[in-house]
């Protein structure tokens, strides 16, 4: 089959490799019909994250149809059409059992700070990911459900990461009625994070980039006031005057490990590799917030420290609420939203590019041209 | 209900000292838009205004039922190959990936990142972070012996920048600033291994 692989930091290729096979009973393989190039899946395009092997297949978003079921699967059947959650999870052990599907203790055996990801490196389990014709989906009984009749490809393959982790960075902010929400990055996460504020009622809502195409979007699908950081000379001061001095309540940091704004942050960080991440939108969230305020990460970074302003957060007596989001748990509201309309996730997809020309989409989601906020990607076998 | 406060209603002097009438007393600061009238204006406002619609609150819920597993320990995938793991785990998870297995001089080093530091360890994750580049140059050159050499400018992509606006699309923008480094971080480790193996020839040559 045709796969996506991992050749060194900015390049990947298309290969042929085995089609996977069942490894354990509850396994399914599933052909992939769309998948999609997640803003996380830069940071192993760029070399951040440890552990990411030369031949990996990335793609941690990705719906299609079943093909194969291990022999103690019970809820699936071959030609079932799926969405699979990014969280590999085997729903038994002490967190799953606790609705914390994405910090599963039982599917990853490299780590145990973080759970199992489909095509995220060996640090989250070694899994290979969906940006392929075919991926071994552990767990069938567990993680994927039907997509259902009425939605198609392009929604479902958000459903299975950047709508429901988005709507998580805003359930994370704690959010109450009139709240002054500052979402960090107008990326496909951030977009959904604000447009999922309003849903909880926040009063106000500011989205903060540097891409003018992405924050034009930000107004007209999110709704959201939008703020330029690069036109203001401290974005923290413009926050705070633009609050009356207060702060925002809630700030979400939809950016996570690759932030700009900061030249040595940046260059140490998602440059030289020497922190876990740039914590740019993470330390403005912090000084930008109000104190007493809650801080919602759901951007990712590395497992390797970063140097943030932590001592602003014990001072300012924030509440930080993070996590992987634990995307299983979010379908049957979000599926609410999207039938009522409040919802359309496929309105953010910009680009599709067919598997073989998949490097090519990398590069363009990298460099951030031709106005790209979601790519797809369609393997040939589809 | 939000307080209405509409801003222009407020004088000048009245905004100039919003920070000081509103933060500086026991009053939040006036929002523009109410309740009602964001209720109006955009589609599903505060449809999920009660935390019980929420679907992941409370953070933890015990439910073991909920997720469709009929175990309470999994049944375990046959580890049909040593497989490395964090020390912080008893044993290696019931279920795990199995893709790239480790192998050469870049396995040495992540299994010694594993056996040796727990993930609390900075030298944990920077043995995995060296291992990587290790496994890159390993990479390169298992891939040309077998055939099929990296296409080192076509896997970049960077053919994508046709038909993809490459100038207007990074017009102006902050990230330009530090786009320089890109390619050094590609061919830099190629350049340096270069030079080292025509050191090492040379060295070799005028030994003999």
């Amino acid at each position: 089959m045709k796969a996506m692989t991992y050749r060194g930091p900015y390049r990947i290729r298309v290969e042929e490799k085995d089609r996977p096979t069942i490894e354990h009973p509850n396994d399914a393989i599933v052909r992939v019909t769309t998948a999609a190039i997640c803003g996380s899946d830069l940071h192993l395009y760029h070399g951040l994250m440890p552990d990411t092997r030369v031949g990996h297949t990335f793609g941690h978003e990705f719906v299609g149809i079943v093909d194969e079921v291990g022999p103690s699967v019970q809820s699936l059947q071959v030609g079932n059409r799926v969405m699979v959650p990014f969280n590999v999870f085997c729903g038994s052990c002490f967190f799953c059992a606790r609705g914390l599907y994405s910090n599963c203790h039982n599917v990853n055996p490299n780590a145990t700070a973080v759970g199992g990801i489909y095509g995220y490196s060996h640090t989250t389990g070694g899994y290979d990911g969906g940006q392929a014709e075919y991926v071994r989906v552990p767990f069938a009984d567990v993680g994927p459900s039907l997509v259902p009749d009425w939605m198609g490809d392009e929604d479902a393959v958000l459903l299975t990461d950047a709508l429901p982790t988005g709507y998580f960075g805003a359930q994370l902010g704690d959010i109450v009625e009139g709240d002054t929400v500052v979402v960090f990055g107008a990326g496909p996460v951030g977009l959904f994070a604000a447009k999922s504020a309003w849903l909880m009622g926040a009063g106000r809502v500011i989205v903060v980039d540097h891409l003018d195409y992405r924050l034009e979007l930000a107004r007209t699908f999110a709704h959201a006031e939008t703020v330029n950081f690069t036109h203001h000379r401290d974005i923290v001061v413009h926050l705070k005057r633009t609050t009356g001095h207060l702060g925002a309540d809630v700030a979400i940091d939809a950016v996570g490990a690759e932030a700009d704004g900061n030249l040595l942050m940046h260059v140490t960080a998602a440059k030289l590799k020497m922190q876990g991440g740039s914590p740019i939108a993470l330390n403005w969230a912090i000084d930008g917030v109000r104190k007493g305020g809650t801080i919602s990460v759901m951007g990712a970074y590395g497992p390797i420290f970063s140097a943030v302003k932590f001592g602003d957060a014990m001072n300012k007596g924030l509440t930080i609420n993070a996590n992987q989001c634990p995307v299983k748990r979010q379908w049957p509201r979000l599926l609410e939203h999207i039938r009522n309309g409040h919802l359309r996730p496929s309105d953010i997809v910009t680009h599709r590019f067919p598997l073989d020309e998949i490097a090519e989409g990398y590069h363009v989601f990298s460099a951030k041209l031709d106005g790209v906020v979601k790519p797809l990607v369609v393997p040939s076998a589809a | 209900m939000i307080e209405k406060r509409d801003p222009a209603d407020l004088t000048s002097e009245e905004r100039a000292e919003l920070g000081t009438r509103y933060t500086y007393t026991p009053h939040k600061p006036p929002l523009a838009e109410t309740s009602d009238e964001l209720r109006a204006r955009i589609p599903g406002w505060g449809a999920d205004l009660d935390p019980a619609d929420r679907p992941a609150v409370p953070k933890m819920r015990f439910d073991p039922g909920a997720t469709g597993a009929r175990w309470e320990f999994p049944e375990r995938q046959p580890e049909l190959r040593p497989r490395e793991r964090s020390v912080e785990h008893a044993f290696v998870t019931p279920v795990f990936g199995t893709g790239q297995p480790l192998k050469g001089v870049s396995g040495v080093v992540r299994r010694l990142a594993y056996r040796r530091f727990s993930e609390a360890r900075a030298a944990h994750w920077l043995l995995l972070v060296a291992a990587d580049r290790v496994d890159v140059a390993e990479g390169r050159v298992t891939s040309a012996l077998r055939g099929r050499p990296d296409r080192l400018v076509a896997e970049t992509g960077v053919r994508g920048e046709a038909g993809h606006e490459p100038v207007s699309s990074r017009a102006g923008r902050v990230d330009v600033r530090h786009q320089w480094i890109d390619p050094v971080i590609v061919a830099g480790p190629m350049a340096v291994a270069g030079v080292l193996a025509y050191r090492v020839v040379r060295r070799a040559r005028s030994a003999r």
